[in-house]
């Protein structure tokens, strides 16, 4: 059950865009829905993935963002070159947490900030000796990476620089892939474009690198796609696959090697988490290796053994019976969990606005412990997103694309969720409107989410957010005395 | 002194426009006006005949060698030419790689922040790229610069088309800041009625043609001696004409906003001089193939 009724909620989002000049309110009213469980298409419903609109505060990210932040970045012993002025690389390091194993600076490098750092002179005569240079320097002072790629920030497309030409010379010349990826900011219109552009620079620069090589094949390898391994989401996952019986031959791309990449095409089943980010590349391998590919959602104990059941269906009996095997030692442990916070989250609402996947993918968590997503929406999704998205949420429930800050703070105001998730930008606006939030992006600082032991410290960590007693101390003192006449009697 | 004007030159690729500004720098000079020279243009040939020099070192180049531009002296870009005439070059790269209409915007606001343009100065004379390219090559006609703008022209159909298409750039920023259309200058090149055409090109524009200035073959003698024709031979005839065209600009108040042309009007002018010959709407598109079929038809 929503929060609203279908005409409520109808009310709701004409009321908050009765602000918007004409031609913006018509704009954003395509963006906003009212779930309707029954439909197929959400084509004709909800528009998604345009322009944002000058003069609302959008979240999103831009195509940079997406190719080195989050498909690149993470793949921990290649060394990814922000290409341009110094302030993108510098401001996206280590941000998103992909925790990985190695040594950084030495084997591994996703923690650190590599940079032309362009200065005017690379403008006017370009920055192509100089990324030439550069690439040279990373080769001499950190030769255990195993490849290199530029990422193009925004000047690099504006000056027309050859990158292509430089990475194919550099490539030639340290025995390395440099792959050139053309991820300037100012194309698309949110970073879901930058993950389409470095999946295809995996697809033309890395993917076949090791075709008719040698490969010890085993008839349960699989691959994890789309998985950046944020507070060790990978991880968490991985463990479950493996103990089923599968062999995880790659994880894309959190704690990732370029290896992995590389021996990719030679799995029996690519398992892709992310859609947003990572279903180009899924496709290109079923394309061209004849991979199948499929979704899984690893957030709740409900979905996973959806999942882990839907995994093994591709596999043989000894897989299926190892899915049943990790579901029933789980389920006591998972009991045990939803047995301590569901009495204390029961019957809360929550409302969600994220990026290309969790809005619908965590719905199956919360609902676990008994909580309700009364609103959700994405900023970079598109409408296949919304397809399934439709499926997950109850019906009237709230839907929004691009959500502007204006319309998330009025539809908190009307719909009162007990919780918010959401990322950093949103973060502080809620708490001092005193309403309970939580980084879906980052997982506040914590995690694993994924899996079975991602779980229990989601749980906890709602629990923790919810729960916390400082949300009865909003209010001062001076102010809990309302009646203008006890203030009277005061003074 | 008076207030300072600052002038820039536009005009198509290869009309004579470092030519036309050196020389008339030159007899500026020769009159008593203090100028500085601004070249705009990556080649760096703007200052070469005030200067004697191959190409001077540029704003960018050695903006480049020393790290950034803030390390650069003011004494550092300047060169002083024939007859005081102060020389600065912006410089870029070369062709195909990087930015050069940033390099322009760079070198301008170096200018300015090291106090280039000071009150001694009678003019500034910006010497553009060809065309109007992007926002880099239109700088020297934003708000507090240029406030003139003189368009070389012939009697060459690409020169007049060039020509209007600067006259639509400048009608762009003219609404924004103060810049105006001057005039053109004629360099001829001995097309047919070459005079009265850009004189009426000029009418139909709003403005004049402020001079015309003959062709005569000194100006390339100067010119392999890398210097102008008012220095190399004072007395000779074209120098005249370069000091007709410096009082004519010393005097000059006729400053408008331009109208240009459309297409349809220029392509009229042209044919009423016979740069262009009536189109014939029937062979448009029409292969060779098509044409003799359709001949042996008829």
């Amino acid at each position: 059950m929503a929060a609203l009724t279908r005409e409520e909620t109808q009310a709701l989002i004409q009321e908050v865009l009765e602000v918007y000049p004409e031609k913006a309110r018509k704009d954003r009213a395509k963006h906003i829905m009212i779930n309707d469980k029954t439909l197929e298409s959400s084509k004709k419903c909800i528009t998604s993935n345009r322009k944002s609109l000058p003069g609302v505060m959008t979240m999103r990210g831009c195509a940079y963002a997406g190719s080195k932040g989050v498909v690149w970045g993470p793949i921990k012993d290649v060394i990814s070159i922000s290409h341009g002025p110094i302030g993108c690389g510098q401001y996206s390091r280590a941000g998103r947490r992909n925790y990985y194993v190695g040594t950084t600076g030495v084997d591994t490098f996703s923690e650190m900030n590599f940079t032309s750092d362009f200065q005017e002179k690379d403008i006017v005569f370009g920055g192509d000796k100089k990324l030439a240079k550069l690439i040279e320097e990373i080769e001499m002072l950190f030769p255990l990476n195993k490849g290199i790629t530029v990422q193009s920030e925004c000047p690099i497309g504006l000056i027309g620089d050859d990158i292509e030409a430089v990475a194919k010379k550099m490539s030639a010349q340290i025995g390395k892939p440099v792959v050139p990826v053309r991820c300037e900011g100012f194309r698309g219109v949110s970073q879901s474009l930058g993950h389409h552009i470095a999946n295809d620079s995996i697809r033309d620069w890395i993917i076949s690198n090791r075709d008719g090589q040698a490969f010890e094949k085993t008839p349960y390898d699989v691959a994890i796609l789309g998985d950046y391994n944020i507070g060790g989401d990978a991880w968490a996952s991985r463990i479950l696959l493996e103990e089923m019986g599968l062999r995880v031959v790659a994880q894309w791309s959190g704690d990732g090697t370029l290896a992995e990449l590389e021996n990719t095409p030679n799995v029996k089943l690519n398992l892709l988490h992310c859609y947003r980010s990572m279903n180009y590349i899924a496709r290109h391998m079923e394309e061209k290796y004849g991979i199948p590919w499929i979704e899984y959602n690893f957030f709740g104990p409900t979905k996973i053994a959806e999942s882990l059941r839907k995994i093994a269906s591709f596999f043989d009996d000894r897989i299926k019976e190892g899915a049943e095997r990790v579901i029933e030692k789980y389920t006591p442990v998972m009991n045990a969990v939803i047995a301590k916070y569901k009495p204390r989250l029961q019957g809360k609402k929550v409302m969600l606005y994220v990026g290309g996947l969790r809005p619908r993918h965590v719905v199956g968590a919360y609902e676990d412990l008994g909580m309700e997503v009364i609103g959700t929406g994405y900023e970079f999704a598109h409408n296949d997103d919304y397809d399934r998205t439709i499926k997950e949420m109850g019906d009237a429930t709230l839907i929004y694309d691009d959500a502007t800050g204006y319309e998330l703070e009025e539809f908190v105001k009307a719909l009162k969720p007990d919780l918010i998730g959401s990322g950093i930008k949103e973060k502080y606006v809620f708490h001092k409107m005193g309403v309970p939030f939580r980084q879906m992006h980052s997982w506040d600082y914590s995690g694993p989410y994924h899996g079975y032991d991602g779980f229990a410290i989601f749980a906890r960590d709602m629990d923790m957010a919810l729960n916390n007693p400082c949300w009865k101390m909003l209010t001062p003192p001076w102010l809990r005395q309302t009646d203008a006449s006890e203030l009277k009697k005061a003074a | 002194m008076g207030k300072l004007r600052q002038c820039a030159i536009y005009g198509k690729g290869g009309i004579g426009k470092s030519t036309t500004t050196q020389n008339l720098v030159s007899a500026l000079a020769e009159a008593g006006k203090k100028v500085m020279i601004v070249g705009c243009d990556p080649k760096a040939d703007s200052t070469r005949l005030i200067l004697h020099s191959k190409a001077q070192a540029t704003v960018m180049h050695l903006a480049a060698e020393a790290g950034s531009v803030e390390d650069l002296e003011l004494e550092d870009v300047m060169a002083i030419g024939y007859g005081g005439v102060k020389c600065v070059e912006s410089g870029g790269p070369e062709p195909g790689v990087g930015c050069a209409g940033r390099g322009v915007i760079t070198a301008i606001n170096f200018l300015e922040e090291e106090g280039a343009y000071d009150d001694d100065l009678d003019f500034v004379f910006y010497d553009v790229l060809g065309d109007v390219v992007c926002g880099g090559f239109a700088m020297p006609i934003r708000e507090n610069k240029a406030q003139e703008i003189y368009i070389v022209v012939s009697g060459e159909m690409m020169a007049m088309y060039a020509a209007n298409n600067i006259a639509k750039g400048i009608v762009k920023y003219a609404n924004s800041g103060g810049v105006r259309l001057a005039g053109l200058i004629c360099n001829s090149r001995k097309v047919d009625r070459e005079q009265e055409l850009i004189a009426a090109l000029a009418e139909r524009l709003g403005t004049q043609m402020i001079h015309f200035v003959p062709r005569d073959n000194v100006v390339q003698h100067a010119e392999i001696r890398r210097m102008t024709v008012i220095e190399y031979d004072p007395t000779c005839k074209q120098a005249d004409e370069y000091r007709e065209l410096a009082r004519k600009i010393i005097e000059n108040k006729k400053l408008v906003i331009p109208k240009p042309l459309e297409m349809d009007e220029l392509e009229e002018l042209l044919m009423e001089y016979g740069v262009i010959e009536q189109e014939d709407e029937s062979i448009i598109g029409k292969s060779k193939a098509q044409e003799a079929a359709l001949a042996a038809v008829a």
